[in-house]
Order: structure tokens, then sequence, then C-alpha cells
């Protein structure tokens, strides 16, 4: 009989996820490790926000402020949104193109893990003698130059975090390629699906320019190299080259999904199919590609002449053109549709402005000429706020009200999910609005204060009220995923009720095997397509049969946890005697757990067919 | 899903057909790994010899290397038969994003 429909006590919970390989309950972790991120660097930005909200605060002082705005751009970006992207990537894809999992689920969690760890390990720098103060871009000629452990933190922090989530771009990239359910061609995959997969590209080619920046510097710090050190013939500009042939893309990895996770709520809450579906997958494209081809719009003041700043200025105003295509598309979908204003589908009718906004000021920067008077002024910090917050945040908050009954079985309270997004609109526009007139006023970015009687005070004041609304949202928003959790209703397949693509033909959540039998996938939209026939489930592609499932494993922690004992052996090897050992001792846990890995053969197990029989007549087993 | 060989087992496999398919891809096979080795050979005569100037010398066995790249990927690793669309578009895109950056470098960094 099915053993897993038993409740188990919070250890066996516990191990469970500890060594799971499900993609759910790893859309799960990274849910609950991104969300703690998330809170982490908003504190921070609570914290910045104090110090600036009057003139010659001493909130904290400005060594400690240099820690606070390194943190929270660090962590906002590489420890919160992008986990956050990947929770919905792991939970949604494999279930959009009818797989029963992603290619290779033992990968899946140990890049979970790796960030994980990688997290950690950035984080303790706050009680190991203070965190990275050279910015979110570290910059060689300030980072060479930090005295205590914390670039070092920051880098080896990054290092082992981004191996995780190359690996987990990777894993999706073949997911995509070979296991979409039979029918299921490219051009009949949602659009979410699309995004996770040029996503994914990007992760593919943008992350080696940073492994190899993070390797250099970690070199320069710790190993006495001298590729950043100028007095050795070194070269700093290598550095921003490398972080931002990273850095954009990064930018891009991060607001497609969000426009995938838009292009479903749009679909969905418009009760319409996607307008213009090809033209918006080859906008997705175009912008992948053209992401490659504009990193140098962040260093227009470096000196790299007229004639480069030129092309990149003329290559990134481009990539405003498929933007653009894509902003009509939602607009053109919404056009006669018959709109239900759901929480998901006002956060996506909000985003089109906010994030245009954004775009517009994206392009005033793109003006290499103009660039000289914005750039490092709290304009750009503007800008990126606008396209960050009103585009990926916004998508975040939405895709988790969204696929929350998919994730959990349970649905958000709509009046609160409303409330959040009031509050946080309000917030968000109150504190990054004024923000544009400060930058052009002259206030830089960076600075942990400024004097009064310059014109500064009520824009910063204004600015740090609005950050409190946000706050508020935020919480409003935990409150109800308590009380969702604690009343712990279950709702159906299709709790929205207009449901298109293919998960939501199945339970919520869906059973670990995902699909008794794979779906038969006849054009877009798949899901509706069967509803409109008035067919209630998908039409099989195959009889149904034993489920090849894989095992759990522990390795993958190990494997993690080795490269984090690690970090701190390379660390601390040159001031101490035992750091050296610690470096070893961590990287023969790395290796010992790969090795153990690669001697002992684990096939899985098999799910048999009369028990997924049974499972029929007992309808309320759940995995 | 398990680990099945699709052709295996299965009764409607050309046997013939495979065979002579596979004595075909042996041929290549061969004839490219000698290519390899003549390659290989110019090589080291373009460097050891003293008569070409370095201005000829690294120019000329940078395109060698390409060329023995090219059969690596083509000849040995199949990338020439059905199937492989994926990885080539990916293998391309990577070169292209990887020649960017070199162009960059060697362009506004260092020049
Ligand atoms: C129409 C599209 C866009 C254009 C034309 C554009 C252009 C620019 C330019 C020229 C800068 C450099 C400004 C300076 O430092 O002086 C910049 C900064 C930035 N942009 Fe955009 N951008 C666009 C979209 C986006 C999107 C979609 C995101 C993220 C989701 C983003 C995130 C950022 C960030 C984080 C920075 C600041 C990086 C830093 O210095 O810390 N941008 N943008
Ligand atoms: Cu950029």
């Amino acid at each position: 009989m099915s053993t897993y429909a038993q409740k188990k006590g919070f250890g066996a919970t516990l191990w469970d996820y500890l060594t799971t390989v499900d993609h759910k309950k790893i859309a799960i972790l990274y849910l609950i490790a991104g969300g703690f991120f998330f809170i982490l660097g908003g504190l921070e930005a609570l914290f910045i926000r104090i110090q600036l909200a009057v003139p010659n605060n001493d909130f904290v002082s400005a060594g400690f402020y240099n820690e606070i705005l390194t943190m929270h751009g660090t962590t906002m970006i590489f420890l919160a949104a992008m986990p956050l992207v990947f929770a919905f990537m792991n939970a949604v894809m494999p279930l959009q193109i009818g797989a029963r999992d992603v290619a290779f689920p033992f990968l899946n969690s140990l890049g979970f893990w790796l960030f994980f760890f990688g997290g950690v390990f950035l984080n303790l720098s706050w009680f190991l003698g203070g965190a990275p103060d050279a910015g979110w871009t570290s910059y060689a000629s300030l980072a060479m130059a930090s005295e205590t452990h914390g670039i070092d933190f920051y880098a080896l922090g990054l290092q082992i975090s981004g191996a995780g989530t190359l690996i987990g771009g990777i894993n999706f990239l073949v997911t995509i390629i070979n296991m979409r359910a039979p029918g299921m061609t490219y051009m009949r995959m949602p659009m979410f699906t699309w995004a996770t997969f040029v996503t994914s590209a990007l992760i593919l080619f943008a992350f080696p320019p940073l492994t190899v920046g993070l390797f250099l510097m970690i070199f320069d710090r710790m190993f006495g190299s001298n590729f950043f050190d100028v007095a050795n013939g070194g070269n700093t500009i290598i550095w921003e080259h490398l972080f931002w042939i990273f850095g954009h893309p990064e930018v891009y990895i991060l607001i497609l999904p969000a426009f995938g996770i838009f292009s479903e709520i749009f679909a969905i809450f418009s009760r319409k199919r996607l307008f213009g579906y090809s033209s918006m997958v080859f906008a997705t494209v175009l912008i992948g590609f053209l992401g490659f081809m504009v990193w140098a719009h962040h260093m227009f003041t470096t000196g790299l002449g007229p004639i480069a700043n030129a092309i990149f200025a003329v290559a990134t105003m481009a990539i405003a053109v498929p933007t653009g295509i894509k902003i009509f598309n939602w607009m053109f979908t919404m056009w006669g549709g018959s709109i239900k204003f759901t929480t998901p589908m006002l956060w996506a009718v909000a985003f089109i402005p906010s994030f245009v906004a954004g775009g517009v000021t994206g392009v005033m920067l793109a003006s290499a000429a103009a660039d000289y008077q914005y750039h490092d002024s709290y304009f750009v910090v503007a800008h990126f706020h606008y396209v960050i917050v009103g585009g990926v945040v916004f998508a975040l908050f939405a895709g988790a009200h969204l696929y929350w009954p998919k994730m959990f079985g349970t649905m958000l309270n709509e009046t609160l999910g409303k409330v959040t997004f009031w509050l946080f609109l309000f917030g968000f526009h109150l504190t990054f609005f004024i923000q544009h007139f400060l930058g052009l006023m002259g206030m830089p970015r960076r600075i942990f204060t400024f004097l009064p009687g310059q014109g500064l005070a009520t824009g910063n004041l204004i600015s740090s009220i609005g950050a409190i609304f946000m706050a508020i949202a935020t919480i409003v928003l935990l409150i109800n995923v308590i009380m969702t959790q604690v009343k712990n209703e279950k709702v159906g397949n299709d709790p929205w009720g207009d449901g298109r693509t293919l998960e939501w033909a199945i339970s919520s959540p869906p059973p670990f095997y995902n699909f008794k039998q794979l779906p038969l996938v006849r054009g877009l939209d798949a899901y509706w397509l069967e509803k409109m026939e008035g067919k209630k489930e998908m039409t099989p592609a195959e009889p149904l049969g034993d489920i090849h499932m894989p095992n759990n494993s522990f390795v993958p922690f190990v494997i993690s946890l080795g490269l984090f004992i690690a970090a701190f052996g390379a660390m601390y090897r040159a001031d101490t005697s035992w750091g050296l050992l610690v470096l070893i001792l961590g990287m023969a846990v790395t290796l010992g757990a790969m090795f153990v890995r690669s001697i002992k053969d684990d096939h899985g197990f098999h799910i048999h067919k009369e028990d997924l029989m049974d499972d029929d007549n007992d309808k309320g087993a759940k995995a | 899903m398990a680990n099945q060989q699709p052709s295996s087992g299965n009764p409607r496999v050309d046997v013939e057909y495979r065979r002579k398919k596979s004595a075909e891809e042996m041929r290549y096979q061969i004839v490219s790994f000698a290519l390899m080795i003549f390659l290989t050979l110019v090589a080291f005569v373009a460097v050891g010899y003293d008569g070409f100037s370095d201005w000829f010398t690294v120019p000329f066995i940078l395109l060698l290397a390409v060329i023995q790249v090219i059969f690596q990927l083509y000849y040995f690793m199949h990338m020439s038969h059905k199937g492989h669309e994926a990885p080539a578009l990916f293998l391309y895109s990577g070169v292209v994003v990887g020649a960017v950056t070199i162009l960059a470098f060697t362009t506004i960094i260092w020049w």
C-alpha cells in the first residue's frame, strides 16, 4: 500500500527535506531560503533608509553603512531574487511541460544546497570581523584595499552559490530540451517555460565570467597574485568588465522569469490566449541575445573612448524594442478580455506602468553623453529599483499568490493579498519616484549622509516614509501566509478556475510523481483546449505503467558542506596555522562525497502500476 | 525513463544498414585521426623551424587548433548527426559570447 500518505513527525520531515530530490520540495526550499534572505535584505534596506531619513544622521557609522549597503544589494540580487525566481521555475516549469521531474534531480538538490551554504557563508561575515563593504559590484580598486575579511566572504560565498545557480540553469535547459510531454513542441510551450529556457541559457553563458572574475579576486586577495594590482602590472578594469559581462545578463536573468509569470497571469485572468505568442517568444530570445552586447553601458564613464561608448549606447537602446513588443502584447491580451482583478492580476496591471518608467530611465541612461551626469547618482538608484522592484519583486509577489495553491494546496487570502498590494504599490512609488529628482539634484549614490541646506532633506524623508509602507505590506503578506497555513483549507486542481496550462490539470499539490500518465498536448494552452471541449482531464499519451523515480540523497548536502568548510580554510590560510588544514579537510569532504556518489550505483525505484491504481480510489493520498 | 537503449531488441532495426553506416563512420574517424596527427606534426615543425617569424607561426598554429577542434566535434563527438541541433546551438552561442568578450578585452582594455 502507499506508505507515502502517512503523517510524519518533525524529524522525519526535516530529514525528508534535507535529502529530497523532488523538484516541488526543492522549490519550497528555495522559497523559504529566498524568503528569509529577502526579509534580511529588507531589514538592511530599512536601516539604510533610517540613516538617510534626516541630514547629518548618525544612526550608523560611515563604515558600517558601507557594509549594510553592500550586503543589501548582494543579498537581494544573489540570495533573494535569484532563489525566489528559481523557486517558481522549479515548482512550475516541470509541471508546465508535463514532466515527472527535472532531468537531473540529484543536481537540482546539489544546486540548492550550494546556493544555501554560499549564502550562509556570506552572511556569517557579520559575526566574523565585518561584512563586505565595496558595494554589490565590488569594484577591484575598492575591494583590494578593503582591510577586513569582508571581501573574502563576498568572493568565496558568491563562488559557492554561483556554482549552484549554474548547475540549476543547466538542469533546466536539459529538462526543457528533453522532457517535454508528447505533443509539446517548442512553439506550444507556455510563456513561463520559454522564459525559464532563455533565462537558463543566460545563466549558462553569464555565470562563467563571474566565476572567472571571482577566482581572480580570490587569488589576488588570498593567494598573492596581482591581476588587479596596478603597481605590479595588473588592471582593475578587468574586474569591471568581467563583472558586467555577467552583471547585465544577470538583470535579464531576473526579469525574464518575471515577464514569464506576468504572461501567464495576463492570459489566465483576461481569459484569453496570450496575444502575439510567437512574437513574445521572439522578443524573449532577442532580449536574451542582446543582453550580452550591452554590458559596457555600466562603464561609460570609465574612459572606454567615444567609439566604444557609442556602440554600447546604440546596442542598449535596441533592447527597448523587444521589451516594447512585450509590453504591447500584454496590453492587447487584456484588450477585449473578460478581466478578473484577482491579487496576481493587480500586481500584473501595476507592473506595466512601473516597469515602463524604469525602462524609460534606462534609455535615458543609455545615452552615453547624458550618462556622464546621471552616473553614480540617485537617478541610477531610482532606475534600477523601478525595473527590479517594479518588475521582478512585483512578479515574485504575484507569482506567490498565483502559485501558492499549486505549491501548498491552499489559497492565500485575497483580501489580505490586496491590502499587501496597495500598501506595497504606494510605498514603492513613494520611495523611489522622488529618488529620480534627488539624483538630478546631485545626490550621489552610496553616500552615508548629507548635510542640511543641500535641498536633499525633504526628498529623503519622503523616500524613507515610503519604505515603511513596503515593510508593512510584507508583514501583511507574512500574516496572510501564516493564517492560510493554519486554516489549511485544501483546494482542487484549478483553484483560479481559468488555468490554461498543464500544471492546473493535476491536483494541488501534485502527487510526487506529478503525472500518473504523461498527458497528450494538442496545442498551446493544452489544458484550456481540453476544457473548451468539455473534458475535465488531459488525454493520456501512454497507458498506465510503472513509474521510475529517483531515490532521496544526503550527498548534495555533504558536497556543499565540504565547500563551505573549505572556504573558511581558504580565507584564514594566510593568517592562521590551521587554515590550510581546514581547506584540505573541506575539499576532502566534498571530493569524498562526490567519489561515493560516483561509485555507488543508485538506480532509484519504481512505483508499481497496482499502487497507482489504488491511488485512484483513495483520492486523498498526497505526496 | 529507465536506461533503455531505444534500438536494442527492436525487431525492425535494419542490421545491414547499420553495419554499412558504422563502417562508413569508422572510415571517417580514421581519416580525420590521421589528419589530426599530421596537423599536430605540422604545428611542431612550424614552431621548431627558425625561418618563420612569430607573426606567421602564432596565427598559423591557432588556425590549426581551430581545425582540430572542428574535427574533434564533428567526427569524434558526432555533432554532424541528427539530434545534435541543441548542443550545436549552445556551442555556437558560447563561441559568440566568448568571441565578443575577447574582442572587447583586446580592443578596449589592453590596446
Ligand atoms: C530598457 C531596458 C534598460 C536599459 C536601456 C537600461 C540601461 C541602464 C544603464 C545605461 C545603466 C547604467 C547607469 C549608470 O550606472 O550610469 C543601468 C543600470 C542598472 N540597471 Fe538598467 N537598463 C534597462 C533595464 C534594466 C532591467 C530590466 C534591470 C533589472 C531587472 C536593470 C537593472 C539595472 C541595475 C541593477 C543597474 C545598476 C547597476 C549598478 O551600478 O549597481 N536595468 N541600466
Ligand atoms: Cu545593464
